[in-house]
């Protein structure tokens, strides 16, 4: 199927399954300990030996040699595996860096060996004794010095540069202007579920057990990693412990347990340890953000730039932060410019909502700043300058753009007109209490995405695709949307996810799978449909299927029926034509926070948060809101404590675990309320909706640190905002 | 982690006997701070000595009024004793400071006093650090040290020591008791349990080999308001920026210790005369010797303030 129309009116406008508020299908596999994640599959035979990963301890250069004498005497080791005694690897498309390294070392903690043993204990001693002799070289580590040497990405390789009118003129023209300078730290998806996969060969076949976002890719990524045949390699990953982007891409624990899993003559189960993961994996990369605002008098903007600096590996990609301000915001003449250092620090790549996420830490800070200076309400600088056409190229108008009604609906449940525009000016006892808020942007981009769909003679109906659950509700809006096109309760759809057997989906990432997979879906669904109206003698145009009927001219047949002398297929992908390029698709949203901030010791507590979201049909309110919620808690996080930490001269993440990379926990998050704007986009896709997962980070941090800088009058533009950074302009103590 | 051996110990003296025994043994009883270092293989003992069978586990009168509390007192009994509510505010309010729940169950007095520093080098076993690996250096003093302290450290280290717990015993006056191996025992002020970096920052307190803490004992309550604060960056489950305990009487006249300064719970009895004149001249004079890196210098600052809005918070009769 092809979607190149708006979509005209279908069975999922009933709604009778489709945008009702749906506990988890699989929440009991999950509150029982029951899902099989990738470390979990108990019925592998033979039973998995255990793979222990050693990373590099240093940064950068080579290894010298490697004794690996004691290791492979140590009890219960079966083999070690190393780039030295391995066969030749390829490189995936989607890693900057090898995922075995030797004996050049490209960052710390870069794997460089596997150990196999009976048991997880004796491969982590027995890894311990590995001798690792390096020639250490010097690496470049740290963003601020190097930034005078980044360039412009290469073509394809990340957020090409844009103009539009004369920015510079425009800017030093414009009677109200802000020149400001922010940063955002190197960030880590911390998701509890670490990389992790069990791998099994059965002669020139593999099959792996693991935790994977993008199945398609992962597959194909590992064979060209092994250099195998992609039709050689089987890929599950049907629960995964939580990714944020973190599980997009090939990582070391799947192509290692496979050459572990050959050299040891046996399955292999690998997971990276906790302090691992932090340099091991990717991480959302720090950023340097330079903003410029023009302003006339009344608030219009007739100048925006917004620059972001960042760094990767050599070959590597940009975060392209600056590509924030390409659409949030009217006016005439803009620039963003995308700039990348090459450092050798761990492998940068995307964390929820890459880009969006920190350049919409710095836009929405500059937009506080600005109307500010314009005397203008936070809110009323936002709805002078709302666009309801991409501002880069104003013949693509929105799908849909409620972002006006976003902060006026999120005013209003907030409170805003209590805010005190004078920062600095409201106590509650030793606490300053500030409100703050942002605008929230995120694309909502679409891809290819097919699924299967079994009719049997109960009646119930089976899906397959390759699309991934990381802890969205995917199961959940695929079994939605089967039973509202099939008419069929949800309890007889069985929803089977995350197996490279099954027709390639989108995946999970980029927000874009909810509304890709389930149109996926749908598609299949049409199919089927036509086949059981076609088997029973009915005009699939007419057919109604509820309630586990067909109905078509006053005749009546159970849908079962269809399937009695065997089951019924259907398969079909949705692919989408010129109507993405000629609209815009995006999602909106508005949060506003109230903040306390100790006047004492500058500790921040935040108090209330409010999100006002548009992003489409909301499919199922229960699990948007929980994306929603679930990334303003990170969000929170990326305003306060989120930080891993560069050490610049040895090339480090320094804080690599769990106790030193800090996430809010419960007590840092308070009452949180989620409102959707309700929105049907028949020009997304048949099932009218977007995506909802990464727009709900987009602007938390900002608001927070507006929020902050109500309370107290202290603008602090680099994150996270610890007390450290302002204690000293805090009031003096009586 | 390395292959150990392993024994329950019968008696405490039993226990320190062991220990001598086998050189580099150690005790295990909560494991929330030991198992994960072994993990790491930053704590390589070949032996451990489980005390946790050991009647260790009540809190009794002294017969001067005092209390004496077992070492294997776990965290959460101690904080939600009434007697400790009652008489040692302060301590039950540094105890819930800290960790998390969880770890709380499991975690014992005697535990809590020994735990390590929390400095991210000492736990990346590929840099150099003076307390894992004696004579190899240190990486904190020029690397990442925001969390690390400002007074008391030396060129070889500058970890902390990040008990809660410790900095309310400190403030109290507790007095650690402990049995050797040859039966022999000992009461330790804390004051002078725990010894300064200078060169040998692997050593920590001074228990020699096998000695085994057996209580801590509480002299009787001294009244007071007490309160503890602890900054944090999170409002929960981190360890310590700076964490301040006071008791203040109704006269002005109190106590004052803080945590996350310096390798020990802090506190100098002669600055707490300076009370009556206010949190800045407490300050000083607690921090007099401080020498902060570019990156841990906002601790002094922040020591004052909070200092300041916790002796505010007193007078209030908060608490």
């Amino acid at each position: 199927m092809k979607f190149e129309t708006p979509a005209p009116p279908n069975p999922i406008d009933r709604q009778r399954v489709v945008g009702r508020a749906t506990d988890r299908i699989d929440g009991p596999l999950k509150t029982t300990g029951t899902a099989t994640y990738a470390y979990e599959w108990a019925d592998i035979q033979p039973a998995p030996a255990y793979g222990h990963v050693l990373g590099s301890a240093i940064a950068k250069g080579r290894i010298k040699s490697m004794n690996l004498r004691a290791a492979r005497h140590a009890p219960g080791v079966l083999k070690i595996v190393t780039a030295d005694n391995t066969w030749q690897l390829g490189q995936g498309n989607w890693n900057t860096a090898r995922l075995l390294g030797g004996p050049e070392i490209q960052h710390y903690h870069q794997a460089i060996a596997l150990v196999v043993a009976e048991t997880f204990e004796q491969a982590r001693a027995a890894a311990a004794l590995i001798e690792v002799d390096y020639d250490e070289a010097e690496g470049s580590f740290d963003l601020a010095a190097l930034k005078d040497t980044a360039a412009a990405p290469e073509r394809g390789r990340g957020a090409e540069d844009a103009s539009i009118g004369d920015f510079d003129g425009a800017f030093a023209a414009a009677p109200v202007q802000l020149d400001a300078t922010y940063t955002t730290p190197d960030q880590a998806h911390a998701m509890i579920e670490p990389p992790a996969t069990i791998a099994k060969w059965d002669d020139d076949k593999l099959t792996v057990w693991t935790s994977n976002q993008m199945v398609a890719w992962g597959v194909a990524d590992l064979a060209r990693t092994l250099q195998i045949p992609p039709e050689n390699v089987r890929l599950i990953s049907p629960f995964i412990g939580g990714g944020f982007g973190g599980k997009l891409f090939l990582r070391a624990d799947v192509v290692l347990a496979a050459l572990g899993a050959r050299a040891a003559q046996r399955p292999v189960k690998v997971a990276l340890p906790r302090p691992l993961m932090f340099n091991n994996t990717t991480h959302r990369p720090a950023t340097i953000q330079r903003i410029r605002i023009g302003a006339t008098p009344d608030g219009r903007i007739t100048a925006l730039g917004h620059e972001g600096w960042s760094g990767d590996l050599p070959d590597g990609k940009p975060e392209s932060a600056a590509r924030a301000t390409s659409w949030c915001y009217a006016g005439p003449n803009r620039i963003s410019r995308t700039r990348l250092a090459v450092l050798d620090l761990p492998e940068g790549n995307a964390m929820r909502a890459p880009g969006d996420a920190p350049g919409s830490m710095a836009l929405e800070i500059a937009m506080d700043e600005m109307a500010e200076k314009l005397r203008l309400d936070p809110i009323e600088f936002r709805r002078i300058n709302d666009t309801q056409v991409n501002p880069e190229t104003p013949g693509r108008a929105f799908t849909q753009r409620k972002f006006i009604e976003c902060m006026q609906r999120g005013a209003e449940a907030f409170g805003w007109d209590q805010r005190s525009a004078q920062p600095g000016t409201v106590r509650d006892g030793r606490w300053l209490v500030g409100y703050g808020m942002a605008g929230a942007f995120r694309g909502s981009p679409v891809g290819k995405s097919a699924a299967r769909v079994r009719l049997d003679s109960r009646g119930w109906v089976t899906v397959e695709t390759d699309m991934t659950d990381i802890g969205t509700g995917s199961y959940t809006i695929i079994g939605q949307t089967a039973a509202e096109m099939m008419g069929v309760p949800l309890a007889h759809v069985v929803v089977r996810l995350g197996d490279s057997a099954f027709p390639v989906s989108c995946g999970s990432g980029g927000q874009w799978g909810a509304n890709s997979s389930t149109s996926g879906v749908y598609a299949a669904c049409v199919k089927l449909r036509e086949a059981v109206a076609q088997k029973l003698g009915l005009n699939p145009a007419e057919a109604d299927f509820t309630d586990g009927n067909v109905s078509q001219g006053g005749r009546t047949v159970a849908l079962a029926d269809a399937a009695r002398d065997g089951e019924l297929v259907g398969e079909d992908a949705i692919e989408w034509g010129d109507i993405t390029k000629q609209t815009q698709a995006a999602t909106f949203g508005a949060h506003f926070v109230e903040v306390a901030v100790d006047s004492a010791t500058g500790e921040v507590r935040i108090r209330r948060m409010v999100a006002a979201c548009a992003a489409g049909r909301i499919l199922n309110p229960k699990s948007a809101r929980s994306q929603v919620i679930g990334a303003m808690v990170m969000g929170a996080g990326a305003a306060l404590m989120e930080h891993l930490v560069v050490d610049k001269r040895r090339g480090f993440f320094v804080n690599h675990d769990l106790a030193g990379y800090e996430v809010p926990v419960h007590a840092d998050i308070p009452h949180q309320e989620v409102i959707f704007i309700d929105e049907i986009d028949d020009q997304s896709s048949p099932m009218k909706a977007r995506g909802v997962g990464e727009l709900g980070i987009c602007g938390v941090a900002a608001a927070v640190a507006n929020a902050i800088y109500n309370a107290t009058g202290i603008r602090v533009r680099e994150y996270p905002i610890t007390l450290d950074k302002y204690l000293d302009r805090l009031p003096d103590m009586a | 982690m390395k292959a150990f051996t392993y024994e329950r110990a019968s008696s405490p003296t039993a226990a320190a006997t062991a220990a001598q025994k086998h050189p580099g043994a150690k005790f295990i009883a909560g494991g929330t701070n030991l198992l994960d270092l072994m993990k790491l293989e930053i704590e390589a003992p070949a032996h451990l000595i489980d005390v946790n069978g050991l009647a260790l586990d009540r809190i009794e009168p002294t017969p001067e009024g005092g209390l004496r509390i077992g070492a294997l007192v776990r965290n959460t009994d101690l904080a939600a004793d009434e007697r400790v509510r009652r008489g040692y505010g302060l301590l039950s309010r540094a105890l819930v400071a800290g960790a998390s729940g969880q770890l709380r169950n499991k975690a014992t007095t005697g535990g809590n006093l020994l735990q390590r520093t929390r400095c991210p080098y000492f736990y990346d076993s590929n840099q150099a650090c003076n307390k894992r690996q004696p004579g190899s250096g240190c990486a904190a003093t020029d690397g990442f040290n925001r969390s690390l302290a400002v007074i008391g450290g030396s060129d070889a280290c500058i970890a902390t020591h990040p008990s809660d717990m410790a900095v309310a015993m400190r403030a109290l006056d507790a007095i650690i008791e402990t049995v050797q191996p040859d039966g022999g025992t000992r009461a330790i002020p804390i004051a002078d349990f725990y010894r300064a970096p200078g060169d040998t920052p692997d050593v920590e307190t001074v228990l020699a080999p096998g000695e085994f803490i057996t209580a801590v004992v509480l002299p009787p309550p001294i009244g007071g308001t007490h309160i503890y604060h602890k900054v944090r960056d999170r409002a929960s489950y981190a360890f310590a920026l700076v964490s301040v305990g006071v008791i203040v009487q109704p006269d002005g006249t109190g106590r004052v210790a803080l945590g996350g300064v310096a390798h020990k719970p802090w506190r100098i009895e002669a600055a707490e005369a300076e009370l009556p004149r206010g949190a800045r001249a407490v300050a000083s004079r607690l921090l007099a010797d401080a020498h902060p890196t570019e990156q841990n210098a906002f601790k002094l600052p922040l020591v004052e303030r909070t200092l300041g809005a916790v002796l505010a918070q007193a007078k209030g009769g908060a608490r």
